[in-house]
């Protein structure tokens, strides 16, 4: 049987257990409302006169900090108090086929969010010219970044069958890679510590890489640090659950 | 459960049974029991593949940090068998049934499912095995039917193949009426049902199932027995169970685990035979009147080690064999002392002991004096 085979089926069953429940409805409608408020109302999208989606897009991480994690706080927590992993991991299925299957999942949620704030590319332009490749652009590296944020929701809700305890953990983490790399902080920081060690830090964070695709610079390496943030955050996940199994 | 039917039999015969000669009496009982023994032979006949080894536990140790949860357990179970797992609660049942399906990683040991190793090629034996889980977990969003098409498309079904698993799933384990209702709303019987008809989506040649009839009524239970007792004419079965009674009514063999190791294994006929009480012989007079003398009399049949009185009126006693002499012999002895003294006997009766005094004296050895156990 196809390897993928299995991945799909649990993905298939993951979005409609998203669905079944309000949380993909709920996390959807908010996101929107709240996308648009920041982007119209406190950066001033119409006041700044500007064909541009710079204000949009600059609220992503922090809109991410808190709604990603409540995407992705259920994924292991909930079949862990359900007692499903059980039924799940003893199926003709390894391990990584269900961790990347649930992840797939929960990533599509949001693309799908995502995917609806088309109004805003439509609005831009009809007023203006904007440069849509920078368009495009920002809405991968939002994407990849969700998904960063994402792969850090499924390691946490591996850890505990709470989900609260879970979303408070992957918020914190998600924090670090936020702050880690945010001019108010990194700049606060090199009056102490040398310049080399603040840039690593800053390596580590989000921003750093979001911020540059947002741009429209569409450099590998800010992808490869995306898909290498997931590959060891899911692969972590894996490891959990093993260690989980094991007792 | 025999010896509920076997005296269930007595009491049918109760019209014919005054001045019945006791031994002719005994001599059914004998009858009885045999031809519910011969189950085998037929099955063989038929061509099946009977006794080839699917499951096989080899020195399977568990550790959770320092407390052992399973100690250096080894069974195999053969095809057309039905294992019943017995222990009292945190033997380490669920622990070695989760080993053995692959869930947890086993401290020590290896388990092989038909030709695969659990350890080193889990996969395909996962392929072979249904489970189910403690407690039954279903995702509680999805609707019955939704649950077991996942479920068979798990098991690498498609198209018409899974169509006809599931509705042959929904059948067998009447889910009919909620096909469409999801199972956040069911009862626990139904969600119960739901998670078994999931482990057996797929025919398995393996069915590993944690207590199946724990919170279902009577006639669920009756139904789910006798589910398991049908497929185990086909495949290899362990449940573990807490019911005694259905160890007797399903099982070819049982197994005694306590505090994670194996401290009995045979046929339900075996282990009774470990009772106190086994190879007793229970002497019931009929009517209220005591016969006089009629324990000493029995005390002095020379097989006889002991003699107790169970009741009085209607005078029961209870004589144990002495030495070497079997039950039968004892029974035998009795009846001739009976027709002799022209005794009233409604029923005499060799005991077969009974499974919960096995349990019982194996599984608390602390509290075992010498009432309770026997060497």
């Amino acid at each position: 049987m196809n390897r993928l085979h299995p991945i799909i089926t649990i993905a298939k069953r993951e979005i409609s257990g998203y669905f079944a429940s309000p949380v993909a409805f709920v996390f959807i409608v908010i996101f929107l409302l709240l996308t648009g408020f920041f982007t119209f109302m406190v950066s001033g999208f119409f006041d700044r006169g500007e064909a541009t989606l710079d204000s949009f897009f600059a609220w992503h991480p922090w809109l991410y900090l808190f709604l990603v994690p409540a995407v992705g706080m259920r994924m292991w927590s909930e079949e862990r108090r359900l007692g499903t992993i059980e039924l799940l991991l003893t199926m003709p299925v390894t391990p990584w086929q269900a961790i990347v299957g649930k992840f797939l999942a929960s990533w599509a949620i949001v693309g799908l969010a995502l995917l609806l704030t088309f109004p805003v590319v439509l609005t831009v332009n009809y007023l203006g010219r904007p440069d849509n490749g920078v368009i495009v652009a920002g809405y991968l590296g939002s994407l990849l970044m969700a998904g960063a944020y994402l792969s850090i929701s499924a390691m946490t809700s591996a850890l505990t069958r709470n989900q609260v305890v879970s979303f408070i953990v992957a918020v914190l983490l998600s924090l670090f890679l936020i702050l880690a790399g945010w001019p108010p902080v990194t700049n606060l920081l090199v009056r102490w510590a040398s310049p080399w060690l603040v840039d690593g830090v800053a390596a580590f964070s989000v921003m750093t890489h979001f911020e540059g695709i947002q741009k429209g610079v569409l450099d590998s390496r800010d992808v490869l640090y995306f898909l290498s943030v997931m590959a060891f955050a899911l692969f972590t996940t894996g490891v959990i659950l093993r260690a989980h199994r094991a007792g | 459960m025999m010896l509920l039917s076997v005296t269930a039999m007595f009491t049918t015969w109760t019209p014919i049974r005054r001045g019945c000669d006791a031994t002719f009496l005994y001599e059914i009982s004998c009858t009885r029991r045999q031809k519910t023994e011969s189950r085998f032979p037929l099955e063989i006949l038929l061509g099946l593949n009977i006794g080839f080894t699917m499951i096989e536990v080899r020195n399977l140790s568990k550790n959770f940090g320092p407390k052992v949860a399973v100690r250096d357990v080894s069974f195999t179970v053969g095809k057309g068998e039905v294992l019943g797992f017995l222990g009292p609660n945190g033997a380490g049942k669920s622990t070695t049934m989760r080993m053995i399906t692959g869930f947890i990683p086993p401290s020590e040991g290896q388990i092989r499912i038909g030709d695969h190793d659990m350890l080193t090629d889990p996969i395909p034996a996962k392929r072979l095995i249904g489970y189910l889980p403690e407690n039954a977990p279903s995702y509680a969003d999805m609707t019955v039917g939704g649950f077991l098409d996942f479920a068979a498309e798990l098991r690498g079904l498609s198209g018409a193949a899974r169509k006809s698993a599931v509705s042959r799933a929904i059948e067998t384990c009447f889910l009919e009426s909620v096909v469409h209702q999801s199972v956040e709303t069911l009862s626990k019987g139904y969600r119960h049902r739901t998670c078994f008809a999931q482990s057996i989506i797929h025919d398995p040649e393996v069915l590993v199932l944690d207590e199946p009839t724990d919170g279902l009524d009577p006639n669920q239970k009756h139904e789910v027995r006798t589910l398991i007792r049908r497929m185990g004419e086909k495949k290899a079965i362990i449940f573990s169970t807490h019911i005694l009674e259905e160890v007797e009514a399903v099982c070819s063999r049982a197994i005694i685990i306590d505090r994670g190791q194996i401290v009995a294994n045979g046929t339900p006929q075996e282990l009774k035979q470990r009772s106190p009480h086994a190879g007793a012989v229970t002497l019931r007079f009929s009517g209220g009147g005591v016969v006089a003398d009629a324990k000493r009399k029995v005390n002095e049949v020379s097989s006889v080690e002991k003699t107790e009185v169970v009741s009085e009126t209607p005078l029961v006693l209870r004589a144990y064999p002495k030495g070497h002499f079997t039950g039968d012999e004892l029974a035998r002895a009795l009846g001739e002392l009976a027709a002799k003294e022209r005794w009233q006997i409604q029923e005499l009766r060799v005991e077969e002991g009974r499974l919960d005094e096995v349990f019982r004296s194996i599984t608390l050895p602390d509290r075992a004096n010498g009432k309770e156990a026997r060497p």
